[in-house]
């Protein structure tokens, strides 16, 4: 299984995803630049954190925009597997490509810190080699992170088994502790937390493989 | 335009140093030459009064690859790489707008690491300001707090380089002068170091990056000026950062060296074009024709002048082999970034600079560069207006002191600053922010480097030399207790008017003190600046030279600095040591407790410190010890509480002849606190190493017990030391 890791101009956590993946997964990942019209050969799809172009207006409204998007728009239509971290997430809710929005931290703070997740599910590509009510520690490092969406929306999230990822510490104000969601489709994730982070005992611990090894094995039983 | 003698007020140069600029060029300068001159010669450009004792510092090791005089110092950490390191201020633009003040600040020594062609992986920070509960200006400097901590999270975390961590405290002289250091750190291939140098006659000079625009004109000068009550007015001279601009800049750059089609390249800083050209030009006996229409400009109508001085943010000058400019051009689009040819490299060593065709300015490079004047101020004895005997004290309560230190602005937690930055970016961060010195793994080698940050104004007050001296040995300590041997240094000299004899005397024996032990533990200094005038209203700040020092480690799991489980044995490296009344007049107790200051900053024997740092090392490489941390500001009952907020405690009984607020509290150094489950190989250790290891008690749960002295349940005690910070910032 091969990821292809996005870099938008401005990306900065593109280096970690693949290293993540290739170097602590020991899967093949390669880059994919930002105004390639079409996805090279791939498996998976991973938006990196950061600020593609700089964040300026709002977190991801530019990136949307990006020629990259509409090659990932239909790679994730025809059911290929798109991970959204941070600002990749972000961008997704931007798209539309998930529902919600990310609006700035309650603390008004950049927050950069280890958290507790639940795994609130593993009826997901992302969550199926963990265990249902788990707790994993992931870090954040975002500024506007904090998740909203409708009462609707949010009841459906929740109705269909959506809510991959909930805080247990909740440090941005997300409305129902929400950390990660998936799409109708169930193969888009978007989550605020870096598991790339956490994939290697000399970072603290290997406990964000949880989120790539699901990939795999959802890809091997496709 | 006639050179007036307000002219020349407003421009900082004096009647001789003008007189020099027409005896160098023969005849009056024009209006931009002027500026040129003005900025170049500046104190914060041309370190003209800190130049002649700055020769004193040691420079050179067998580790050291570029000294002193480029953009960065690098070091070699083996496996054919190096590190690029340099610790830059931004005092000034800081006081007046904090936010862009800090944020250019990371910005400015960011470019001054990947400009030598190193990937930034760390920064860090040594900040100061007045208190937070100021009668005064306490509402101030928490604006400035809040301003400068948001400035430096905008800045790194856009550009994706972690801050690891800093040190931040506070002191009534900082009111009107905050001080703002930033250290930045970069990987970079041993035998693929680009310089600022405009090598090879004919070839093109290239301008990318950012837009020219008015902002910025005169910042050099300014930074090289005191505060009066107008100074708010130079808020225009503050720049603008941009990181999304910085963080494509970098990329643009690195791939750009690739290609190999790059000769030098020197980012543009302090002084902007002016400053770029000439010191490329300069340094390879090379001259520059460049012409300012060709620059890409953010506004119409910008004169020569403002050109040349303007500061703007994120911008490189860089020098391409002939015929193959084209290379460069399409990594820059691709990048979405200007490059525009504005010159070429001359053979006449003149910096000859015109506008739409017509010479605007024409002076020799070396002028600029190397005939800057050079003062040997005078000076005398330190300023210093304090008592050497302290006054008569009692403590009443040993515990309540202990709790008053930990909820200090000083010593408290400082996590309400590090959690607003993102100190794991690129995930080599092994030890970030609380540890005693942040470890970075460097991918390409499978080694680490340790770094700490380290400035103590109160000592440097008491003793400009001592405090120098003990300054450097807490870092060296830093990064040994974290198990990595210190290689090199970088410095960052703040003190206030060099022209008062008093104050000059303190940079001179700071210096001196300062190299003194850097010889001794062998930490070249590879790079720094000096940051003069920090005065306002004729209010000098506490002498402040704060350093940096680089150590290599190999890539493991970092040993704690805090106490992991009950049941083990709680030890010091080092000795219990020795204090009298007129050695405990600097340490955080005087300060915090009795609120006064005097006598002298505490005993350093250089020797006894090599040897505990040589032993905290073999212990931690060993895995003899399960927890680590150095005995600083606070003395061993702070050090003890601190290994204590991983949640579990200890019981000691301290052994010592001097009087329990001493023993609790005094600051002497060469200590180091371990808990361990192999005590007597710890022991041997000691005996063979012949340093002295002091067997304190064991960890224990939940309580904070030093036999005698104090028993405090330690949930209290940390959250005091948690939450101090942000209880005064909301008060």
């Amino acid at each position: 299984m091969k990821f292809g890791v996005v870099v938008f101009p401005g990306s900065n956590c593109d280096h970690d995803a693949l290293w993540a993946v290739s170097q602590n997964l020991g899967a093949e990942a390669e880059f994919i630049w930002h105004d390639s019209r079409k996805l090279p050969a791939v498996d998976a799809v991973i938006l990196p954190g950061g600020f593609s172009y700089g964040d300026y207006l709002r977190c991801g409204a530019i990136a949307k925009f990006s020629p990259v998007m509409t090659a990932v728009k239909k790679f994730a239509a025809d059911g290929g597997l798109v991970a959204g971290i941070c600002n990749g997430f972000q961008i997704l809710t931007e798209a539309g490509m998930l529902p919600g929005a990310l609006i700035r931290n309650k603390g008004q703070k950049f927050v950069c810190r280890p958290v507790e997740l639940e795994i609130a599910t593993t009826n997901s590509p992302f969550t199926n080699a963990g265990h249902k009510g788990d707790h994993v520690t992931f870090p954040v490092a975002h500024g506007e992170g904090c998740y909203i969406a409708d009462e609707q929306t949010l009841n459906q999230l929740e109705a269909e088994d959506r809510v991959l990822f909930r805080y247990i510490d909740n440090p941005n104000g997300s409305m129902r502790n929400i950390a990660g969601i998936c799409n109708a489709g169930r193969n888009v994730l978007g989550m605020m937390p870096h598991p790339e982070r956490v994939t290697e005992p000399l970072m603290g611990s290997s406990e964000g493989l949880v989120v790539f090894r699901s990939m795999i094995s959802a890809f091997a039983t496709k | 335009m006639t050179i007036t003698p307000e002219l020349l007020a407003t421009h900082k140069l004096n009647a001789a140093e003008y007189e020099k600029i027409v005896s160098l060029l023969g005849r009056e300068p024009s209006i931009t030459e002027l500026g040129i001159f003005s900025v170049m010669w500046s104190e914060h450009c041309s370190y003209k009064s800190s130049r002649v004792h700055l020769k004193k510092l040691p420079t050179k090791s067998k580790y050291v690859l570029l000294g002193p005089g480029e953009n960065a110092g690098i070091i070699d950490i083996g496996g054919g790489y190096g590190v690029a390191f340099k610790i830059e201020s931004h005092n000034h633009p800081s006081f007046i707008e904090p936010f862009q003040g800090a944020a250019t600040g990371v910005g400015g020594i960011l470019r001054d690491i990947f400009t030598m062609g190193a990937r930034p992986i760390a920064v860090m920070d040594a900040i100061r300001f007045g208190p937070l509960d100021d009668p005064d200006y306490g509402k101030r400097n928490q604006r400035i707090l809040e301003g400068v901590v948001s400035g430096i999270a905008h800045y790194g975390n856009c550009f994706g380089v972690p801050t690891v961590g800093g040190e931040c405290t506070f002191h009534p002289s900082y009111n009107g002068n905050p001080l703002v250091n930033v250290f930045a750190l970069g990987v970079i291939k041993a035998d693929e170091v680009f310089l600022g140098r405009a090598e090879g006659v004919g070839n093109p000079v290239i301008y990318v990056g950012a837009k020219t625009g008015k902002d910025g004109i005169h910042g050099a000068t300014m930074a090289s000026d005191e505060f009066t009550e107008e100074s708010k007015q130079h808020r225009p001279n503050v720049q603008m950062g941009d990181p999304f601009m910085e963080k494509l800049l970098l990329e643009a750059c690195l791939e750009a060296m690739k290609t190999g089609a790059i000769e030098g390249i020197q980012d543009m800083g302090a002084a902007g074009l002016t400053c770029s050209t000439c010191e490329m030009g300069s340094r390879a006996g090379t001259g520059m024709e460049v012409d300012l229409m060709h620059v890409p400009q953010r506004e119409t109508g910008m004169s020569a002048y403002e050109i040349m001085l303007s500061e703007s943010q994120e911008r490189m000058l860089l020098v391409a082999r002939k015929g193959r400019e084209q290379e460069v051009f399409d990594v820059f689009k691709k990048w979405g970034l200007d490059a525009a040819i504005i010159g070429t490299v001359t053979a006449d060593g003149i910096l000859r600079v015109r506008h739409h065709g017509v010479l605007v300015a024409e002076i020799p490079n070396r002028a600029l560069a190397d005939e800057a004047p050079i003062y040997t101020r005078s000076f005398t004895k330190p300023a210093r207006n304090v008592p050497m005997e302290g006054p008569e004290f009692k403590s009443l309560d040993l515990g309540a002191d202990l709790k008053a230190l930990l909820g200090s602005a000083d010593l408290c937690s400082k996590h309400w600053i590090w959690e607003q930055y993102d100190f794991m970016v690129r995930t080599n961060t092994i030890a970030g922010p609380g540890y005693d010195a942040a470890i970075v793994r460097v991918k390409e080698t499978g080694s680490s480097v340790a770094v700490s940050l380290d400035g103590n104004g109160r000592y440097c007050y008491l003793s400009p030399r001592e405090g120098a001296k003990l300054m450097v040995a807490e870092a060296c300590r830093n990064v040994s207790t974290v198990g990595a041997l210190p290689l090199a240094a970088t410095n960052n000299l703040n003190f206030g008017n060099p022209e008062k004899p008093e104050i000059m005397a303190q940079l001179v024996e700071a210096i001196e003190g300062m190299s003194e032990a850097c010889v001794f533990f062998e930490t070249p200094i590879t790079g720094g600046n000096v940051s003069l005038y920090n005065e306002t209203l004729g209010e000098g700040i506490l002498p402040t030279p704060v350093i940096g020092i680089v150590g290599l480690m190999k890539t493991e799991a970092p040993v704690k600095n805090v106490f992991p489980k009950a049941g083990l044995d709680v030890l010091l490296i080092g000795s219990m040591g020795d204090c009298d009344l007129t050695h405990f007049g600097g340490t955080q107790y005087a300060n915090t407790i009795l609120k006064t200051l005097w006598g002298m900053p505490p005993k350093l024997d250089m020797a006894e410190e090599k040897k505990v740092q040589a032993a905290i090392r073999k212990l931690v490489g060993d895995g003899l010890v399960e927890s680590s941390h150095d005995v600083g500001e606070g003395g061993l009952a702070v050090a003890l509480a601190e290994c204590s907020f991983g949640g579990v405690g200890c019981q000691v009984a301290l052994q010592s002849k001097l009087r329990p607020e001493f023993t609790l509290f005094h600051e002497g150094p060469s200590r180091i606190l371990v808990s361990t489950s192999q005590v007597e190989k710890v022991v041997a250790l000691g005996k063979e190493l012949n340093v002295e290891v002091v067997r304190l008690g064991s960890t224990i749960v939940d309580r904070f017990v030093v036999d005698g002295l104090l028993d405090l349940p330690l949930g209290e005690l940390r959250s005091t030391w948690e939450t101090a910070l942000e209880t005064k910032l909301h008060a």
